[in-house]
Order: C-alpha cells, then structure tokens, then sequence
C-alpha cells in the first residue's frame, strides 16, 4: 500500500463511502421486507422466522454495523467541515471507529 | 450540471446527514430495544399500528435517506467510476426516487 493512503482519514474515507454502498444496496430489501406486513403480520412473521439463522443474524450484524459505521463518519465529516479546527479533530476517526464496534457490540449482545 | 447546482447538492447532502444523524440514533436504540424484546411482527406492528407519531419519524427518515443516498451514489458514480453527466444524474435520481416510494409504502405497511 502506498504509505500516503495507509492515515486513518484516508480509512474513514473508504469505509464511509463502502458503507454507504452497502446500505443505499440493503434499502431497497429493508423496504420490501417490511411492506410484506400490507399482507398481514403472518407473512412478515415468516420472514423473521427465516432471520433466525445464524447466517442471517450474522448479515444483519454486519447491516448495524455499517450504519453504525456511516452514522460515525457522517459526524465526523460534519464536525470537520463546520465546526472551527480543533486539536480533538485529529482523534475523530478513532472516535467514529469506536463508535461502531460498541453499536455492533450492544447489537451482538441484544441479539 | 452548473456549479451553483452541484453547490446545492453538496449542501442537501450535509442537511439531509443531520436530519439522519438523530433519527440513525433512534433507529439502533430501537433496533436493540427491538430484538431484546424478541422480534416478531406482533410486537412491531404494535408499537407502530396508528402511530401517528412513528409515521411521521419513519417518513422523514426514509425521504431524508432517499435524498442522501441518491446523491451519495451520484458522488461515487463519479468518483470510481467517472461516470458524470445527464445519464449518471438521471439514474441517480431514479434511485432516489425509487428509494423513497418503496421507504414509504413500507412506512404505509407498518403504520397504517
């Protein structure tokens, strides 16, 4: 890698933009899941009965954490961009990173 | 499209993002609220059903999320694609508007 990529606001970048992807993608299936419920609450049942699978609670992990992910980088570039320089920017990548992990955390943990 | 419009989008970017910071907040609180409570389409219809309330939050929330997703992917259509122009604008804006109409019939069904 080359080393003027290898900063943590180079990975904040990237994992901003991936994890936009990756939601504005799931949307449209969130969407669609939730609207089986205009059939009645049975098929919308079926279809939670089917998230139960460990492979499936393990995907709807990954779903959190890239919103958890896209929320903390979004306040980030918001804190950047509006708020006046601080020394503190410098630490709000790892802020953002941290974020995450403990949003997926509680998810894992609830779940 | 002209600089005042791209000015535009960047600005309905970062408000869009700050109407979605809190309600992003809402929906994880809910989310682990939800699953701690076992899912079932019992217990979500209950909490939403005639909620006037939900309707209005989850209805903001889908046409914020649509307005920012549509203009994110036109962003990286852009950036990692070099994909600009009218074609890459038109089928942003069908995203977008794609986003927003199925968000809203799925407000409809767990609302109405």
């Amino acid at each position: 890698m080359r080393p003027a990529r290898n900063h943590p606001g180079w990975w904040a970048f990237i994992v901003h933009r991936l994890s936009g992807v990756g939601l504005a993608l799931f949307l449209p299936a969130h969407f669609l899941v939730l609207g089986l419920a205009l059939g009645g609450a049975a098929a919308l049942d079926e279809f939670l009965r089917w998230s139960e699978r460990p492979l499936v609670k393990a995907a709807e992990w990954g779903l959190v954490m890239l919103l958890a992910a896209h929320f903390a980088g979004g306040v980030r570039i918001l804190a950047l961009e509006f708020l006046p320089w601080r020394e503190w920017h410098k630490a709000l990548a790892a802020v953002a990173a941290a974020f995450a992990l403990a949003a997926g955390l509680v998810f894992a943990l609830a779940r | 499209m002209s600089a005042r419009n791209e000015a535009r989008l960047w600005l309905a970017q970062r408000a869009t993002a700050a109407l979605l910071a809190p309600c992003v907040l809402v929906h994880l609180a809910t989310l682990v609220f939800a699953v701690r409570a076992g899912l079932s389409a019992q217990a979500i219809l209950e909490r939403t059903h005639g909620s006037l309330a939900w309707g209005v939050f989850y209805s903001a929330f889908v046409l914020a999320a649509a307005l920012h997703g549509a203009i994110g992917l036109r962003t990286v259509a852009a950036e990692w694609l070099g994909w600009r122009g009218a074609g890459a604008d038109a089928a942003s804006a069908f995203a977008g508007l794609a986003l927003a109409l199925l968000g809203l019939r799925a407000v409809a069904a767990v609302v109405l």
